[in-house]
C-alpha cells in the first residue's frame, strides 16, 4: 500500500540515505534507521517540543516533518552537537544550572536554545521565555532553563567560535 | 585508584546529576523508544461507552489486514492468564475487558503488526457492540447503589485494612475510613461559632512528557519486561501472580522515566504487554500516544466537606472533615489515597475534637490513583481555604488565625500521633516574611486588583514500606550501588550516590549507580510518596556501613593496624594476592508502624516522618475578565537536612509549577463520560509564560533526626499550599472566593458577577 522511496541528506555532518515510506515521519526515521533518539514523541502534535530536529538550521517538529522532505536537507539532533568529548556550550550550560529533571523534553530545550543563541547572542528574560514557550517540560525547570540559556549566552561570548 | 577520597563530606554538596550527560546529549534511553529485534507493536481498541455489557467484538476484518500478525481480546488473554484482574489493593481490573466495560477507553482489543502504522490502521476496522447501561461519574452520587460499577468487592489481600471490604456487593465505596478523636458534636454544642464549606477538586492527570510504554518479551519459562515503571519490585510479584510463576521467572528492566509523578506506579501496560507476547510467542511493545494517557491514569476528583466549631478566643475546638474520592472505574491505589491522606485531612491544626470520614469510590470515568501528594493537595485547597474563610468571617488575621491554631512540635495530630521534627511554626513564619504579610502593598487600581494569600499542608509518608540495597566493593576499590529506587527525575541516584559516599568516603560521582533490574537490584516497595529519600536512603546508609565494616575486617584480617588508611585496592591485594574478590553490604530499613485502630482511626505511630510546607502569593485580579496573575509565588519547606540543595530546589520549584497548572487551567472535560481533551492542544499544561516573574524556594533549618543524615522526603510538599494560597490571594483582592478548581478566568469572573450582583448565564 506504501512505496518506500530513497533519499539523501546530511545527518550530524554526514552524508547518509534511507528508504522512507510516504507516512513516516522524520522521527521514526532518526530513531528507527539511525538509532538516534534523542528527538523523541510526546505530543504527537507540535504542541511539545521533545522531538525538535534542525532541518537547514531550522527548528522543526520532528513528528509532524515528513521523513520525505528531509531529502538534500542538512539535518541536526541533539547527538550531534558536542564534538568528541566536548559538549555543546549549552548543554554544559543545561547541566551547570541544573535545567533538567527526567531529561525527555531536554534535547528539544537545547536545540531550541541553541537556534535562539544563533539568532540573538545575548537574550533578555523576556526573549529567552517567548522563544522557548513552544516547549514543554512537566517537571517544570522552567526557571532553572532560563538560568541556563543565560549562562550559555556568557559561555558563547566568550568563545564566539562555539 | 579508582576513587577518590574525598575530605570533604558528599551529603549537602549540589553535585550535578550523575546521569546528566546522557541527558543533554540525548544518549539517555526510554521505555518510549526503545527498541529489540523481531519486536511487533501492539495497538489498543478502546470503549467508547463509560459503561455497558460486552456483547461482541468484530475482529474479522482487523484479522485480515496484511501485515497483521494477531488480533486479541479478553477471552484470548484468558489462554495465558485465566484469572486476569490485577492491581495493588483491589484485584479488579481485567487485563482487556471481559463481560463488561467500565469506563470510555477501556482496553477492549489490541492488534499486534509489526509497524505500529498497521496495527493502528487495523484498530480502526475492529467493531465492538455493547448493551449500555445507565453510568455514574460524580463521587457524592456514587453513594448511592443505583449504579453499581462493579459487583463484588474484590480486596487484593495485601493490605490487612482493605480485607474486611471482600465480598461486599451493592456497593460502590471501595474504602470507607473514619476517624473520631474527642466529643465532636459536644464541642460542636459549646462552640462559639460554627462554619461549614465545600469544596471540588476536578480531574487533571499527570502528563508525563514520556507517555506510557512497555515491551514483553516472553519464553515458555521466562518474561522479561521492560519499563518505564515507578515500581519495577511491584510489577515483578503481580506478574508472577498472574502467571502463577515464581518470581525469579519475571524479569523487569527499568531505563531512564521521562517523568512519572505517580501514574507509572503499580501494573499499568506490563500485564498486557506480558500476554500480547505469550500469545504471538515475540516481543511485543505498547506505546502511547499522548491522547490515550487521558485513558491510563488520573488524579482524584473530590468533594470535601469541612465544619468548624471555634470558640470565642478563635480557637478551633472541633473539626469534621467529609471526603469524597472519585477513584474512577477501577481501585488502582485510590483505597490506601482514602485512609492514608484522609487522616490529614483537618489540616496542621491543633484540634481536640475531629471527625473525619473519607470514602473511596468507583465511577464510571478513567482510573484514579496517585499523582504527586498522594492526596494531599486536594486536602489541603480545602482545608487552607476553610481556614482563611473562618478568619475572615471572625475578623481575624488569616496568618494570626493559623498561629493560634497551629500544630506544633510534641503535639499529637488528629490520629493521636505527636508530630515530631515537623517545623509547623519555622514554615508559618517564614511564609508570612516573604510575602511580608501584614505590610502595607499597592493594591491596585481600575480593574487590576492586587492580594495576597498563603497556606500550609502537612503529609504523613505512607508506612510501613521496605527497601533493601546492596553496595559491591570491587578489588580496585570501586564501588556499585545496587537500588531499586527508579529516579524518574527527582534526582534519587545522586542523592543516594551521596549518602553511600558519605559513608565510605568516596566522592559520589565516583559511585556507579546500578540501572533498576529486578534480577539484580533488591526489593524495593516502589518510588512513591516522597518515601524513597528516607526509606532507601536509610537502606543505602545501612549497606555503606555494612561494606565499611567488611572492608575494615579485611584490613585487620591482612594486618593492618587500626587507623590505618591503606588503599582499599591494597588491602584486596594482600588478601587475595592479586586484584580479586568483592565486598559486599546489604542495608534494609523497614520503619516501626502501628496501624491505627480500625473504629477510631486512633494510633501512637502512623509514620515515621512528617513533611511540612507552604506557599505564598501575591496575585493580580483583572476584574474585567476574571483573569488571574501570579505576580510572586514562594514556596517554604522543612525538607530536613538537604542531601543536595540544588536538587531539593529544582523539586520544589517543578512540584508548585505543576499544581500551578492543576490551580488555574487544568482540566479534564469529560461529556457524558467521554474525555473532550484528550491532547496538549486542548488540554493545557503550564508552559515557560506561566511561571510566576518572581519565584522563590527557601527551605527552613531543621533536622529529621530518625532520618538518614537527617534528611527527609521533599518530592511533593511544593504541591501542598499553591492552590489555596492563590485562592485566599484573589479573595483578599477582589473579595470573592472560589471553592472549585480550576481557578481559571471563567470561574473568578462569574464570582465576580454574582458579588456585583450581576451574574453570568450558566453554562
Amino acid at each position: 500500500m506504501t512505496t518506500a522511496r530513497t533519499i539523501a541528506f546530511t545527518l550530524n555532518g554526514a552524508s547518509v540515505g534511507a528508504d522512507v515510506k510516504p507516512h513516516e515521519n522524520l522521527v521514526e526515521l532518526l530513531q528507527a534507521q539511525f538509532g538516534l533518539t534523542g528527538a523523541r514523541e510526546s505530543c504527537g502534535q507540535g504542541m511539545c517540543g521533545c522531538c525538535t530536529v534542525l532541518v537547514n538550521g531550522r527548528a522543526v517538529s520532528g513528528c509532524l516533518y515528513l521523513a520525505s522532505f528531509a531529502d538534500g536537507a542538512e539535518v541536526t539532533t541533539v547527538e550531534g552537537l558536542a564534538s568528541g568529548d566536548a559538549l555543546d556550550p549549552v548543554q554544559d550550560a543545561f547541566i551547570e544550572t541544573a535545567a533538567f529533571q527526567c531529561g525527555y523534553c531536554t534535547p528539544g530545550f537545547i536545540l531550541m536554545a541553541k537556534q535562539l543563541l544563533d539568532e540573538h547572542p545575548d537574550p533578555d528574560d523576556s526573549m529567552i521565555r517567548h522563544y522557548l514557550s513552544g516547549n514543554l517540560c512537566r517537571c517544570a525547570s522552567y526557571p532553572q532553563i532560563v538560568e541556563a540559556v543565560r549562562s550559555a549566552a556568557r559561555r558563547r561570548l566568550r568563545r564566539p567560535s562555539a | 585508584m579508582a576513587t577518590t577520597p574525598v575530605p570533604g563530606g558528599q551529603v549537602g554538596r549540589s553535585l550535578p546529576r550523575l546521569e546528566a550527560r546522557d541527558k543533554v546529549t540525548g544518549r539517555a534511553e526510554y521505555a518510549h523508544t526503545m527498541r529489540l529485534p523481531g519486536m511487533l507493536y501492539g495497538k489498543i481498541f478502546r470503549s467508547t461507552v463509560p459503561h455497558g455489557r460486552l456483547i461482541g467484538i468484530d475482529t474479522a476484518a482487523a484479522r485480515a489486514m496484511p501485515g497483521v500478525h494477531g488480533v486479541y481480546a479478553g477471552e484470548d488473554v484468558r489462554k495465558v492468564i485465566p484469572d486476569p484482574y490485577y492491581g495493588p489493593a483491589f484485584h479488579d481490573q481485567p487485563i482487556l475487558a471481559l463481560d463488561k466495560v467500565r469506563f470510555v477507553g477501556e482496553p477492549v482489543a489490541v492488534v499486534v503488526a509489526s509497524d505500529p502504522h498497521v496495527a493502528e490502521e487495523a484498530v480502526a476496522l475492529i467493531a465492538a457492540t455493547y448493551e449500555e447501561l445507565p453510568a455514574v461519574f460524580d463521587e457524592v452520587a456514587a453513594m448511592s447503589p443505583a449504579v453499581l460499577v462493579h459487583d463484588e468487592l474484590k480486596p487484593a489481600g495485601t493490605f490487612a485494612d482493605l480485607k474486611h471490604l471482600k465480598g461486599r456487593k451493592n456497593t460502590n465505596v471501595a474504602r470507607d475510613f473514619h476517624l473520631r478523636l474527642g466529643d465532636v458534636d459536644k464541642a460542636f454544642a459549646e462552640a462559639a461559632a460554627v462554619f461549614e464549606h465545600e469544596f471540588r477538586t476536578q480531574k487533571v492527570l499527570h502528563v508525563p512528557l514520556e507517555p506510557f510504554a512497555a515491551i514483553a518479551d516472553a519464553s515458555d519459562n521466562r518474561l522479561t519486561v521492560y519499563s518505564g515503571t515507578q515500581g519495577p519490585s511491584f510489577v515483578r510479584s503481580e506478574l508472577a501472580r498472574l502467571l502463577g510463576w515464581p518470581e525469579n521467572r519475571v524479569r523487569v528492566k527499568v531505563p531512564c522515566l521521562g517523568g512519572g509523578f505517580g501514574a507509572k506506579l503499580y501494573i499499568k501496560l506490563e500485564a498486557l504487554a506480558a500476554a500480547l507476547s505469550m500469545l504471538a510467542r515475540r516481543p511485543v511493545k505498547l506505546a502511547l500516544s499522548m491522547e490515550e494517557q487521558f485513558y491510563m491514569i488520573t488524579r482524584h476528583p473530590t468533594t470535601c466537606r469541612i465544619k468548624s466549631g471555634v470558640d470565642k478566643n478563635g480557637r478551633v475546638i472541633a473539626r469534621k472533615c467529609e471526603v469524597f474520592w472519585n477513584g474512577g472505574a477501577y481501585a488502582d491505589i485510590g483505597p490506601r489515597v482514602t485512609q492514608k491522606s484522609g487522616f490529614t485531612a483537618p489540616g496542621p491544626y491543633d484540634i481536640a475534637n475531629v471527625a473525619i470520614d473519607s470514602y473511596a469510590l468507583y465511577t464510571n470515568l478513567t482510573p484514579a490513583g496517585a499523582l504527586r501528594g498522594f492526596g494531599v493537595p486536594q486536602l489541603v485547597f480545602a482545608y487552607e481555604s476553610h481556614t482563611d474563610m473562618v478568619a475572615r468571617a471572625l475578623k481575624i488575621d488569616p496568618v494570626k488565625f493559623r498561629r493560634d491554631n497551629l500544630l506544633r512540635a510534641g503535639r499529637p495530630q488528629a490520629t493521636g500521633t505527636v508530630l515530631k521534627d515537623a517545623a509547623t511554626d519555622a514554615v508559618l513564619d517564614r511564609l508570612a516574611q516573604c510575602i511580608d504579610w501584614g505590610k502595607p502593598f499597592d493594591r491596585g487600581s481600575g480593574p487590576i486588583r492586587r492580594g495576597r494569600g498563603l497556606a500550609l499542608g502537612i503529609k504523613a509518608v505512607i508506612s510501613p514500606t521496605t527497601s533493601v540495597a546492596a553496595i559491591n566493593v570491587a578489588a580496585d576499590g570501586s564501588c556499585t550501588l545496587y537500588c531499586g529506587t527508579v529516579d524518574m527525575g527527582q534526582g534519587s541516584d545522586t542523592a543516594m550516590a551521596q549518602i553511600a559516599g558519605e559513608v565510605l568516603n568516596i566522592a559520589a560521582q565516583d559511585i556507579a549507580v546500578t540501572p533498576r533490574d529486578t534480577d539484580i537490584t533488591p526489593y524495593d516497595m516502589g518510588t512513591l510518596g516522597s518515601r524513597s529519600l528516607f526509606h532507601m536512603g536509610h537502606a543505602v546508609r545501612l549497606a555503606a556501613l555494612d561494606a565499611k565494616e567488611k572492608l575494615a575486617a579485611m584490613a585487620r584480617e591482612v594486618g593492618e593496624p587500626d587507623g590505618s588508611n591503606t588503599p582499599v585496592a591494597e588491602l584486596f591485594r594482600k588478601k587475595y594476592g592479586m586484584q580479586a574478590g568483592n565486598v559486599i553490604g546489604a542495608g534494609t530499613y523497614k520503619p516501626d508502624y502501628t496501624p491505627p485502630d480500625s473504629k477510631s482511626g486512633q494510633t501512637p505511630n502512623v509514620t515515621p516522618f512528617w513533611m511540612v510546607a507552604g506557599t505564598a502569593v501575591e496575585v493580580e485580579v483583572d476584574c474585567e475578565t476574571g483573569h488571574v496573575r501570579i505576580v510572586k509565588l514562594v514556596n517554604v519547606a522543612d525538607c530536613g537536612r538537604a542531601i543536595n540543595p540544588r536538587i531539593v530546589e529544582t523539586q520544589l520549584s517543578g512540584g508548585s509549577l505543576m499544581q500551578l497548572g492543576f490551580t488555574m487551567f487544568e482540566k479534564m472535560n469529560i461529556e457524558g463520560g467521554q474525555v473532550t481533551n484528550a491532547s496538549l492542544a486542548d488540554y493545557k499544561i503550564p508552559g515557560m509564560l506561566d511561571v510566576p516573574a518572581t519565584i522563590e524556594n527557601v527551605t527552613v533549618e531543621n533536622r529529621q533526626e530518625n532520618g538518614p543524615f537527617g534528611a527527609k522526603g521533599v518530592g511533593e510538599v511544593a504541591t501542598f499550599g499553591v492552590s489555596p494560597a492563590i485562592a485566599n490571594a484573589i479573595e483578599d483582592a477582589v473579595g470573592v472566593r472560589v471553592t472549585v478548581l480550576p481557578l481559571n478566568p471563567e470561574a473568578v469572573l462569574r464570582a465576580l458577577r454574582v458579588k456585583a450582583g450581576s451574574p453570568l448565564d450558566s453554562e
